[in-house]
């Protein structure tokens, strides 16, 4: 497989620098002829450490056998749709770093600015105000934007580093929640406030019903095969670049499996009560589903997205494009904090209540470790929202499984943090064996 | 996927020096340092510098330099390090602005106050770093900062196709996909990518620094072919570059710098390399004082 035919006047055979090197940078999708050819170009990259997101994947399957050997329960449909909102906060939050980490930079303070988001949405739904829903959700998420548009502004304009900046907003946002849980709890609140507006409530723990399921996932499903199926037709016909035609269907079948199984366990009926059947997918899962499918469009579809992919790639050529980074960095700590202050709302569905004693600070790493264990590169430039997605189910995996087994708390924290270690390795392998002396 | 192999090589061949404007005796009136052999009455400048001066605080970079580039030509612009050739291109791109003296285009007068002042005239400028992003595709970095779009969303087929029509016109055929990371990519293919994001922006001049440097032979002889496609094009190519061999290869008139001054103009058939190094490492030009 000759790459290089310099167009050179002596028709020398040219030689293929660092076949190797050259090689794993190229993403098979866009350079397979066919399916086959796209499994061994997939080969030759995870031999190279790039290997996506396939050993975490098989990280996923290993840990879920493992829980599953040990305790049955685990497999059982209760357990995992309750997995899956536990998963959401980390992904939320995971994706709301991906963001600031395709830049380079970093946002170490969105676990307490979800926190500060969580307060706000609950004390506008309260008495007195009792504002409806959606505009006790839309203060809580404004907040939380204005906060990431600060600190992006900080960032940006005072040219302070991010690590620094988001450092004093991880202090700094947890004195502001503990003074509005104070504040709002009231004297005998003890710092928490709780959660009364039924709609709110049932964001995470409200269902859909069992047909809306099923009807939600055919549409979901012909509507990305019809996107997939379209677009090939479409680039084939105008003899564009186009993955292999087999793994188009490969993906959509992917999408259908993995959505049928969801719908299904979440379909099951998991009520301890006979007479009270509890079934149906948790809203939950569609807000994170919307919110991936946005996010994902947003960084692949639009000039602010490959902005922010040139600038973490290479700051001073985006600079150079006419690129203003102030102002796409800014606009990126914004989607993060808009994102947190999402997470925050679901965090606040999910327990009821909110109070002074969320640990922001365990969250955030959390939300790092979701967004690098799926493997989104902390120096900047790689990195998809899908990661995240990936990355905060293996973290809520672990602690769904462990605790469990009852594990202790010890065992959980080192288990994570090899995970996160192990992921984390696999990044900079990929960094060294990518890195070019050009 | 590769570009129809037909493609390959399709540009002019080129084999000997090309047709430069003849030297005459009936050089214009020009100031005490500068020994301009070349005739600038004849020849139809696409950009013309008269007597420009850069300062840097005491230090004159450039000192009354009298530059000119044609349409359709290779331009070398030599010197040592320290010459001024950097703070030429940089007030030609619009990095800097000249203190004194006058700069045409097209016959014009004009002030390159910006980098987009430079490139609304048609002045690309390919740095030596080329200013790629290793993790974009070669189509997203062509179109890096002006993106085609269709109702606000990326219009990837229109810029895909454009980007192919561009590469194939340049005759780079060698890359395998043009979706392949610009990471991926060998250094002269690199240079192919950034020197069709300058040209796609219908450029009339493209500034090359260094283009050859780091680069292996086969590479060198690519990007030496890409110039000449340029030229063939009728693209005003100013190629900087320490490699005299590669500059006799692709040049049509040479340009030496020599402490901000301009030390001779003229075309490369009135060098020879001994007079071209001795020009870059005295500053004179005089091509009976070495070689004969």
């Amino acid at each position: 497989m000759t790459r290089f035919s310099e167009t050179s006047t002596d028709n020398g055979a040219a030689p293929t620098p660092d076949p190797e090197v050259v090689t794993s940078l190229l993403d098979p999708a866009t350079t397979a002829e066919s399916i086959g050819d796209y499994v061994r170009a997939w080969g030759v990259r995870i031999r190279n450490g790039e290997s996506g997101m396939l050993p975490v994947v098989l990280g996923l399957v290993v840990i879920v056998v493992i829980f599953q050997s040990q305790k049955s329960v685990f497999l059982s449909a209760g357990n995992l749709t309750n997995l899956f909102i536990q998963s959401a906060t980390f992904i939320l939050l995971g994706m709301a770093e991906v963001f600031v980490l395709l830049l380079g930079e970093i946002d170490l303070s969105i676990g307490y600015v979800g926190g500060v988001a969580g307060v706000v949405t609950v004390a506008t739904a309260a008495p007195p105000g009792n504002h409806p829903w959606w505009v006790a959700i839309i203060a809580g998420l404004v907040v939380s934007t204005l906060i990431g548009i600060l600190q992006g502004l900080v960032v940006t304009r005072l040219r302070v580093p991010s690590f620094v900046v988001t450092l004093a907003g991880l202090l700094g946002w947890e004195g502001m929640l503990i003074f509005l849980a104070d504040r709002e709890g009231g004297t005998n609140g003890g710092g928490t406030i709780r959660l009364s507006n039924s709609i709110l409530l049932d964001l995470v723990n409200g269902n859909l019903s069992v047909a809306a399921g099923w009807v939600l996932l055919v549409v979901g499903v012909a509507g990305f095969a019809a996107f997939l199926l379209l677009r090939d037709r479409h680039r084939r016909a105008h003899s564009l670049v186009v993955p292999p035609f087999g793994l188009t269907i490969a993906r959509i079948v992917a999408v259908a499996i993995a959505g049928f199984a969801v719908v299904a366990i979440c379909n099951a009926n998991r009520g301890r009560i006979v007479s009270h059947p509890v079934q149906g997918v948790p809203w939950v899962v569609l807000i994170v589903l919307g919110t991936f499918i946005a996010w994902t469009s947003l960084l692949g579809r639009t000039r602010f997205g490959r902005y922010v992919y040139a600038i973490g790639g290479n700051a001073e050529a985006a600079r150079r494009a006419g690129i203003n980074l102030g102002r796409i960095r800014t606009a990126a700590f914004a989607l993060t904090g808009l994102t947190a202050g999402l997470a925050g709302v679901i965090l606040t569905s999910q327990l009821g209540s909110i109070s002074s004693n969320v640990d922001g600070g365990e969250l955030v790493l959390y939300a790092v470790a979701a967004a690098v264990i799926g493997g989104t590169s902390l120096f900047g430039g790689r990195g998809k929202m899908l990661y995240a997605v990936v990355g905060g189910l293996v973290i809520a995996t672990i602690a769904n499984g462990m605790g469990l087994i009852g594990l202790s708390a010890s065992a959980q924290y080192m288990v994570t943090a090899l995970v996160l270690l192990a992921a984390a390795s696999v990044d900079a392998l990929a960094r060294r064996n990518s890195t070019r002396n050009s | 996927m590769t570009f129809p192999a037909d493609q390959a090589g399709a540009g002019p061949d080129y084999s000997g020096p090309a047709p430069a404007a003849v030297p005459s005796s009936g050089a214009m009136a020009d100031t005490a340092d500068t020994a301009d052999t070349a005739d600038t009455a004849d020849t139809k400048w696409i950009l013309e510098t008269r007597g420009i001066t850069k300062r840097f605080g005491a230090v004159e970079a450039l000192s009354n330099v009298n530059f000119h580039v044609a349409a359709g030509q290779v331009t070398a612009l030599l010197g040592d390090n320290g010459a001024g050739k950097s703070t030429l291109i940089k007030c030609l791109a619009g990095i800097w602005e000249p203190e004194e003296g006058q700069t045409l285009w097209d016959g014009n007068p004009v002030r390159i106050r910006g980098p987009k002042v430079a490139t609304g005239l048609g002045i690309e400028t390919v740095y030596q770093d080329l200013a790629l992003c290793d993790n974009l595709d070669i189509v997203q970095n062509m179109f890096l900062g002006r993106e085609l779009t269709s109702s606000r969303l990326l219009d990837e087929d229109s810029m895909e196709k454009q980007a192919r029509r561009t590469l194939a016109e340049l005759s780079v055929t060698t890359v395998r996909s043009i979706r392949q990371a610009v990471g991926s990519l060998s250094g002269g293919q690199r240079q192919a990518v950034a020197v069709a994001k300058a040209v796609m922006q219908n450029a009339r001049m493209v500034i090359m620094d260094e283009p050859t440097a780091a680069l292996g032979v086969a590479q060198t002889a690519m990007v030496l072919d890409l110039i000449r496609t340029l030229r063939s094009r009728g693209i005003a190519v100013v190629v900087i570059s320490h490699n005299l061999n590669d500059v006799f290869q692709v040049a049509d008139r040479i340009a030496v710098l020599y402490l901000g001054r301009l030390a001779v103009e003229a075309p490369v058939s009135a060098f020879d390399q001994q007079s071209a190094v001795y020009a870059i490492t005295t500053g004179r030009f005089d091509a009976t004082a070495v070689g004969a």
